[in-house]
């Protein structure tokens, strides 16, 4: 019998449901009775309810057995599932057939679950490195063009065209420049940053590679959070494979050009996803924001110009460049072009990653893709872009994904991370969670963000206990336009939308004995 | 605390200081690195940072008080980490650390009277498909409810405690 390859994910959402312990038996299980099977640690197809997702090669696709826990394992390996059992119950069918995944357009997320991300050889089977090769026969201000007509824009929450930043440093002069990736995935309900460094490392590094060359900085660093253990592990194993075969150092595959990078760990700041803050920290400062201007672009990492940017969008660049701009921005609708990795988190039946062209409602994403409430319970509130997003009612569900239509109702997209909540939430307790987030995680650099949340905190807490409530209801109202004129960043000036969402939209929650 | 002992901490902080100073911005490193080694970040050692690296104590400090992950204490022989940001909530991360605390007696921040566990809040550990998340050492564990997190204190509680030379 030939060798067939089982695909086992190691990505931290299948190991916290047990992946390694799975993987560890089939392959005992195989060594022990001589069975051909070789055990391969994939990532994970972000379909997380069938987690752990068990795949087999086959002539006629990969078929897909879930959830496989470790104590269903044993039944598995009985069941001869490895040899296609049909009528097992977690059989799912080929993989690419679930209508989850079908239904989507995995640009970015390509090779995400499907490769082996510490195999160059799979990697470049699937097109890896061809877009470093084309850009290396490009100049700089050919690959900025390219980047900018996609029409790309900051996958990190900002949503700024990321062309234009990289054209900014492309023209300033300077004998040192920069590429920093902002890998401080710290929006509760997103996963994207994490999923594609564990499961497709490279694509990340090739993308900074790409930057690098584009912009003239030989230098990268990934500012990677604490939180995130097995991503450091495989991308710190990724950067050794690429330097190894001269995808990344000097004269990178003869080409001349020099480009190399390191990781640098962040400690439990939510502000340093902040950029300027960010940039405080990796120069081994406490991560205090800085006023711009100056642009980080123009005046960044240790005073030189320098790229920053979000994991997706620096991963999302090589496909760019191997498709072409239009290719890309064929997808989307209006100013949000090409595809966003939403990830369905929270009180949701199906929770999972669904990179899809902007467009499409919320309503769809959560139902469609969700399959609704995880409880069963009826879905009451939706908090869309992280802690920062507003908490969304039924009655707006029917906006289209896409950046300015998410402006208008005072919400954003951001990083795409989408958490739902059943109607057992206390909205009042949400608010006030926003407040006291932004006070224990505020840098301390501005009044408003600082002083101003510990405020939030005590009128919601007044405004709960039946004091005063009209005019303390009035004085969050206050304080929150407070914070969002007069705050130094997004921190202080974003933490007021939650809070007026919930206040608005979910009003009777304030009433005090509520 | 034998000196002895002392001075071989001394020893290791001055290594890793002298491993990392030439490196741009090296101070997050050099922090991390005598975490990794030690656990935490003993004040008193503070001075030996500062000169090495060319920098004020108060810098140190300010640094090592900024981050939530820096330690200056001891924490216990296993740290928990419990997820309180908004996707755990929506499935009822609140009730579990009203129970954390309960269970283990203690506050976050602080370490059972036994120095087994140790208590942290954490603000997302990316798990957030699995909802609610708690992470001990490297491990993170998905769908964590009252009765499986008494599970995972239990277990590490009956580990086996490694005897070192």
């Amino acid at each position: 019998m030939a060798n067939i390859k089982v695909y086992v994910p190691r990505d931290t959402t299948a190991c916290s449901l047990g992946a390694d312990s799975v993987a560890i038996s089939l392959q005992h299980y195989f060594s022990n009775n001589d069975i051909d099977c070789e055990v391969v640690r994939s990532g994970s197809r972000g379909l997380y309810w069938l987690e752990p997702l068990i795949e087999i090669e086959t002539d006629s696709g990969r078929i897909a057995y879930g959830p496989i826990g470790p104590n269903i394992i044993d039944e598995f390996i009985a069941a001869k599932c490895w040899k296609i059992n049909k009528e097992h119950w977690s059989y799912l069918g080929v993989v690419d057939e679930i209508p989850y995944l079908q239904k989507q357009q995995r640009v970015t997320f390509a090779r995400v679950g499907v490769i082996d991300p510490l195999s160059l050889s799979d990697y470049e089977n699937h097109f890896g490195f061809s877009g470093l090769k084309q850009a290396l026969d490009m100049s700089g201000q050919e690959i900025v063009s390219q980047i900018k007509d996609s029409g790309l824009r900051g996958r990190g929450g900002a949503a700024f065209p990321t062309g234009i930043k990289w054209q900014t440093v492309l023209d300033t002069e300077s004998d040192q420049k920069y590429v920093v990736c902002n890998a401080d995935e710290g929006d509760s309900g997103t996963y994207s940053d994490r999923m594609l460094m564990e499961s497709d490392p490279l694509c990340l590094i090739e993308g900074m590679t790409i930057a690098g060359i584009a912009v003239g900085a030989d230098k990268g660093y990934i500012y990677l959070r604490d939180e995130y253990p097995l991503a450091f592990t495989v991308l710190e194993e990724a950067i050794v494979l690429a330097r190894n075969s001269n995808f990344l150092g000097e004269n990178i595959l003869d080409s001349g050009k020099n480009f190399d990078l390191e990781i640098r760990l962040g400690a439990g700041a939510y502000i340093c996803g902040e950029e300027t803050s960010m940039l405080e920290s990796l120069e081994g400062k406490r991560g205090e924001v800085r006023p711009k201007p100056p642009l980080p672009a123009i005046k960044g990492l240790f005073g030189k110009p320098t790229v920053i940017n979000n994991v997706i969008s620096l991963a999302s660049v090589a496909a760019i460049i191997v498709n072409g701009a239009s290719s890309y921005q064929n997808y989307g609708v209006n100013r949000s072009r090409g595809t966003l990795p939403f990830q369905l988190s929270g009180n949701i039946k199906y929770a999972g990653l669904v990179e899809i062209p902007f467009g499409v409602t919320l309503k769809d994403l959560l139902y469609e893709y969700g399959g609704g409430s995880r409880s069963g319970r009826p879905l009451r509130a939706v908090q869309v872009g992280g802690p920062l997003g507003a908490y969304l009612p039924e009655s707006q569900w029917d906006t289209p994904l896409d950046y300015e239509a998410f402006t208008s109702i005072d919400g954003m997209l951001g990083h795409g991370g989408i958490v739902a909540f059943d109607d057992t939430v206390d909205m009042s307790a949400q608010a006030r969670f926003s407040m006291e987030f932004c006070a224990i995680e505020s840098c301390g650099k501005c009044t408003p963000c600082r002083i101003g949340s510990v405020r939030g905190v005590e009128v919601i807490d007044r405004i709960k206990a039946g004091e005063n409530s009209v005019k303390n209801k009035e004085l969050l109202l206050e304080l929150c336009d407070t914070m969002v004129t007069g705050s130094l960043c997004a921190m202080g000036g974003l933490t007021p939308y939650p809070v007026r969402s919930a206040l608005e939209h979910f009003a009777e929650d304030f009433e005090s004995g509520s | 605390m034998s000196i002895d002992k002392e001075a071989s901490r001394e020893e290791m902080v001055l290594e890793i200081v002298s491993k990392y100073k030439e490196i741009p911005g090296p101070l997050l490193v050099v922090l991390h690195g005598i975490q990794q080694e030690l656990g935490f970040i003993p004040p008193e050692f503070i001075p030996d940072i500062a000169e090495g690296l060319n920098l004020s104590r108060a810098e140190i400090h300010g640094v090592i008080s900024f981050y939530h992950f820096f330690r200056s204490t001891p924490a216990g022989r296993h740290t928990i980490q419990l997820c309180r940001a908004e996707s755990c909530q929506a499935m009822g991360s609140r009730e579990l650390e009203r129970h954390a605390k309960k269970s283990l007696e203690i506050d976050f921040h602080q370490t059972t009277a036994d120095g087994q566990i140790t208590l942290e809040p954490v603000y997302c550990l990316g798990n957030c498909a699995c909802s609610p998340a708690i992470r001990v050492g490297d491990a993170i564990h998905a769908h964590v409810g009252a009765e499986s997190f008494d599970a995972i204190v239990n277990e590490l509680i009956s580990e086996k405690v490694e005897v070192k030379n």
